[in-house]
């Protein structure tokens, strides 16, 4: 049912396809034979599967993909995934080697199949999901490719054509010296190499892990699979693009739009967001461009850094101001506040460059202006540590991003003791947790400490839930958190500030 | 440079527009929550591409000095060759409209900048479907004019009287039919020059001469050792042939990579041409910003040795980085403590001693036996400072993106009213900034040239010493013209190959 929605996508593509393939392409509606246990997804399914199959095995591997993004997120090194990884895999994916002699191996490979494509479907419509599907689809090939079985692995590789010129002795000898510096591979140890057009390994390239000659690049082969995995995505991407265009067809099937749209909706949002709820807290007034100072003891390292850099140099640059702007929206600072916020903290601009070159993008990112769609959805999120820990690092001058992940250690203990923190073993787990990237738990850590004292109370007295106190991932609900911790029961007694030690 | 991106660094919604057709500033936001979208990745290929991303709206590099107003453009058009002289006068700013007007009518390499972006003498659509985007006098930001030759572009220069235009990516459609397409899917930018921009602001936490938006020549050699390295590079490593260096008019300078191939990459390949070429990581925070492997890649150690030599003049005698209290960082990047502390302490009882001294020190003590590391581990280090002090500081995010906007060559720059002339990377050191003529300069240049007969036909900018420069652009193009004749050739044979099978 699946194939002939395909089979449509576009005649003059398939028509493309070449005599070895369309020699495969021939049979309709027939169980496929599963050569390999890897599998680039060339050929769309042609078997009928039940309704149930569809759903069950679509939200399978959904579960695999989200936890694959999920270690992505926690910065887990490509070890701690593959061994996170196994026990999931194991369960909801099971994918076996030929040599395994698995009495199943036809029908685990037909569900790895089936639920690739169901979900190129569910996740073909946006462009953003598209670029997520392929992403974690590529790792999950990566992690596969990597533990396939050696031999399996070298005739799927050879299964598909890649063109790999090899590079000759003689270029091999008269090049030595650099194919040994570029690949780090030692002088004199046996290796193989090709040469492709750079092009083809670009991740390769961007890291300066080959050699480069006037556009070509020598591949260890080591690093093959590095071309296999690029290859893999150049595909994908391709095909998504035109099942994407061949989507609007798809309402066709009512029975399969529902779940479809339920599986991209479950994809949508794994990330912690901002609710808007975080920015209404009770008992705390109105922020206004005045207070920030005050509250800033209750915000994030990200943040208070950005607030001390602003407030050293009465400027931000604008990653950095765009990042703050966007979570004093979401602590409920006003359009107008926020304007006067920067307006007074940029003290040495004159108000027509301000007004010129700033409070636009201020109001830009309030929804205040802008297209219709910025308007109705006012503006941008407040970026959640996935997307602070996620993004490209900030350059010289720049002060964006989590502290956690951008300082050098030294000069994170040093950031942390101007914030107050000066207790010898929290800084020294501290820093065991960035050298090992569990940046979100260093965070954690410190705001544990920092509360330490009212956290024991809510929890003794049960006031607060374990949801309430789950780990925070979102700057926002660090504010949020701490404001009202440090301001527990203000409304009877006055709690506020009362004799904690959360110095500023 | 402030390098302007595919949505509107600086929108100016109530500014009139100056003519019916002009196209009001356009802001429609990404719909889609920064959040669903971790990665860094490429700004989607189609339509969306022309929303604004709101990181780019933050985007405040823009020229301290830019933008005086000046009065309202005159609608009617003077004849193209005004017999009168165009009055120079001390007093003349450089952004006066009747200045720009006759600059755009008789000095701006139109007919050049034509078949440069058009790869060919026939109008074609790697032209016609072209965006610039036009800065007004008023401040107002033109995006997404298209025209069909250089003399439409030319008339509407002298019409608007841009304080300067950029230059991006050629669409599948003409970018002025983009409203009327039916599906949003049907415009999308297809290619663009590979490009690269280098400013001085990348450089302020090590250059000690000037500050702010000023250069003198001792700064300037920042620029040339960038030059140098990514010329190099992207000659002997990526194979491309065609690359156009250019002053942007005050302190810095932009490459245009106009090989088809660089034309044709995407945002991944843009990206790992860019991440190639990177080396300083980290904000200021970060302490040591080079960290790189050994051996080093054969792109590090070539332009280690081109670097080494400006490390002793252009950093050392020139810069002196380290002088005073400023060594604390020198020894912050050497890794071994017992010479650090010896170090710390000659210092210490003499502070002012020059950097080429402080320099010397290191390895003087060294021998003398206060190392507790090895001499590998010194030497190494002492190449990574080199590296960070001297190797090209990109502003990587205008190359990773195809649809990035770049400032034209030849035009000028608003603030020093010099003209954005080429540099030929084959004398880069020859290049000098501070020589760099200014538009009132041209203008003057033209009033004085002294006719005789013989001179009847030479054109305005021959007059001038814009002349090099012109003829330095005419030439390039012609070299990238010829290439590209060949290429299609080559193309059309391959697929009438294609079409017998
Ligand atoms: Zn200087």
């Amino acid at each position: 049912m699946i194939r002939h929605d395909y089979s449509r996508v576009d005649p003059k593509r398939r028509a493309n396809i070449d005599h070895k393939k369309r020699q495969f392409a021939n049979p309709e509606f027939k169980q496929q034979n599963y050569e390999h246990r890897l599998n680039y997804y060339i050929l769309p399914p042609t078997a009928e599967i039940t309704l149930e199959e569809f759903e069950t095995w679509a939200i399978n591997r959904l579960k695999v993909l989200s936890e694959l993004e999920a270690c992505s997120f926690r910065n887990r090194t490509p070890e701690e995934t593959a061994e996170y990884m196994t026990s999931i895999l194991n369960k909801y994916m099971p994918l076996r080697s030929n040599s395994s002699r698995s009495q199943s191996l036809q029908e685990e490979r037909k569900k790895d199949h089936y639920s690739h494509f169901i979900l190129r479907l569910a996740f073909s419509a946006t462009e953003d999901l598209r670029r997520r599907f392929s992403r974690l689809e590529t790792m999950l090939f990566r992690l596969r490719f990597k533990d396939d079985d050696l031999r399996e692995r070298k005739e799927f590789i050879s299964n598909l054509n890649l063109e790999w010129e090899e590079v000759g002795e003689s270029e091999k000898r008269e090049f030595a010296t650099e194919l040994a510096a570029a690949s780090g591979i030692k002088k004199g140890d046996e290796q193989e190499w090709f040469k492709v057009d750079w092009e083809r390994v670009p991740e390769l390239v961007e890291q300066r892990k080959v050699l480069l000659k006037r556009g070509k690049a020598y591949v260890p082969q080591r690093e093959q699979m590095s071309l296999v995995v690029a290859e893999f995505t150049k595909r994908l991407d391709e095909a998504l693009e035109l099942t994407a265009r061949a989507l609007p067809r798809l309402d066709e099937d009512d029975r399969l739009a529902p779940i479809l749209a339920h599986l991209s909706q479950s994809f949508t949002s794994p990330d912690a967001a901002y609710s808007s709820s975080d920015a209404s807290i009770d008992g705390l007034s109105a922020p206004t461009a005045n207070s920030i100072d005050t509250l800033s003891k209750h915000f994030p390292l990200c943040m208070q850094n950005l607030h001390m850099t602003l407030r050293a140099n009465s400027h931000l640059k604008h990653f950095g101001r765009l990042q703050y702007t966007l979570f004093l929206k979401g602590i409920g600072l006003s359009l107008d506040e926020c304007i006067n916020f920067w307006r007074r903290s940029f003290k040495l601009m004159t108000d027509e460059k301000f007004q010129k070159e700033y409070k636009y993008n201020i109001r830009h990112a309030y929804g205040d202006v802008g297209g219709d769609a910025n308007r109705r959805g006012r503006g941008y999120t407040p970026y959640s540590c996935q997307k602070l820990l996620t993004e490209p690092l900030p350059g010289t001058g720049q002060s964006h991003g989590c502290p956690y992940r951008t300082f050098t250690q030294d000069n994170l203990v040093a950031l942390l003791q101007r914030t107050g923190i000066n207790d010898r073993d929290l800084l020294k787990t501290v820093r065991e947790d960035v050298s090992k990237q569990r940046y979100h738990v260093a965070c954690n850590r410190v705001f544990e400490h920092a509360h330490k004292r009212e956290i024991k109370k809510v929890k003794d007295d049960g006031s607060w839930s374990a949801t309430d106190l789950d780990t925070i991932l979102h700057p926002n609900t660090y504010f949020k958190r701490s404001w009202l911790l440090k301001h527990l029961g203000e409304g009877n007694a006055g709690m506020a500030n009362g004799g904690d030690k959360m110095e500023e | 440079m402030p390098h302007s991106v595919s949505p509107e660094p600086t929108p100016h919604e109530d500014s009139p527009m100056p003519q019916a057709d002009a196209v009001p500033i356009k802001t429609e936001p990404d719909t889609q929550t920064p959040d669903i979208d971790m990665s860094d990745a490429p700004i989607p290929t189609n339509a969306e591409s022309t929303k604004v991303n709101l990181d780019d709206l933050f985007d405040d590099d823009s020229d301290p000095e830019f933008g005086s107003s000046i009065p309202q453009v005159k609608s009617e058009e003077p004849s193209q060759r005004s017999p009168s002289p165009i009055k120079i006068s001390s007093k003349s700013s450089f952004s006066d409209p009747e200045i720009m007007r006759t600059f755009y009518q008789r000095l701006f390499p139109f007919r050049y900048l034509f078949q440069w972006l058009n790869h060919s003498l026939v109008p074609a659509n790697d032209f016609a479907h072209r965006e610039f985007a036009f800065t007004l006098p008023n401040d107002a930001y033109l995006r997404y004019q298209s025209f069909a030759t250089a003399d439409l572009l030319r008339k509407q220069c002298i019409q608007l009287l841009p304080s300067r235009f950029e230059i991006g990516p050629v669409y599948s459609a003409n970018p002025r039919d983009r409203k009327s397409l039916r599906k949003a899917s049907a415009f999308r930018p297809l290619t663009k020059e590979l490009v690269f921009d280098i400013d001085m602001t990348d450089y302020d936490d090590i250059r000690t001469c000037c500050t702010g938006a000023s250069i003198c020549h001792r700064c300037w050699a920042f620029i040339t050792m960038a030059i140098k390295v990514v010329d190099v590079a992207l000659r002997e490593d990526f194979g491309f042939k065609h690359i156009m260096w250019v002053y942007s008019g005050r302190r810095g300078a932009h490459a245009w990579v106009c090989d088809k191939r660089a034309r044709d990459m995407d945002d991944s390949k843009r990206r790992a041409v860019a991440g190639y070429l990177e080396l300083l990581k980290g904000g200021d925070q970060s302490g040591k910003k080079v960290n790189v492997r050994r051996p080093l890649h054969p792109h590090l150690d070539r332009s280690l040795n081109i670097l080494k030599d400006h490390f002793q003049t252009t950093i050392l005698a020139e810069q002196d980085p380290w002088a005073e209290e400023k060594a604390a960082h020198l020894l912050q990047l050497l890794p071994d403590h017992t010479l650090r502390a010896a170090l710390q302490k000659k210092w210490d009882s003499s502070p002012s001693r020059p950097s080429p001294a402080k320099w010397a020190d290191i390895d003087a003590l060294a021998k003398s036996g206060s190392i507790s590391k090895s001499a590998k581990d010194l030497l190494e280090a002492k190449q990574d400072i080199v590296l960070e002090y001297t190797y090209p500081r990109l502003d990587s995010e205008v190359s990773k993106k195809l649809n990035h906007l770049l400032k034209s060559p030849f035009v000028v720059h608003p603030g020093t009213g010099r003209v954005c002339v080429p540099i030929d990377p084959r004398k880069v050191e020859e290049f000098d900034p501070l020589s760099v003529p200014t538009v009132t300069q041209l203008l003057t240049e033209i009033d004085e040239f002294e006719w005789d007969d013989s001179d009847k036909k030479i054109a305005d900018w021959e007059k001038t010493s814009l002349k090099p420069f012109v003829e330095f652009f005419r030439g390039f193009v012609a070299g990238l013209l010829k290439d590209e004749k060949s290429g299609v050739k080559r193309e059309r044979e391959e697929s009438g190959e294609a079409m017998e099978f």
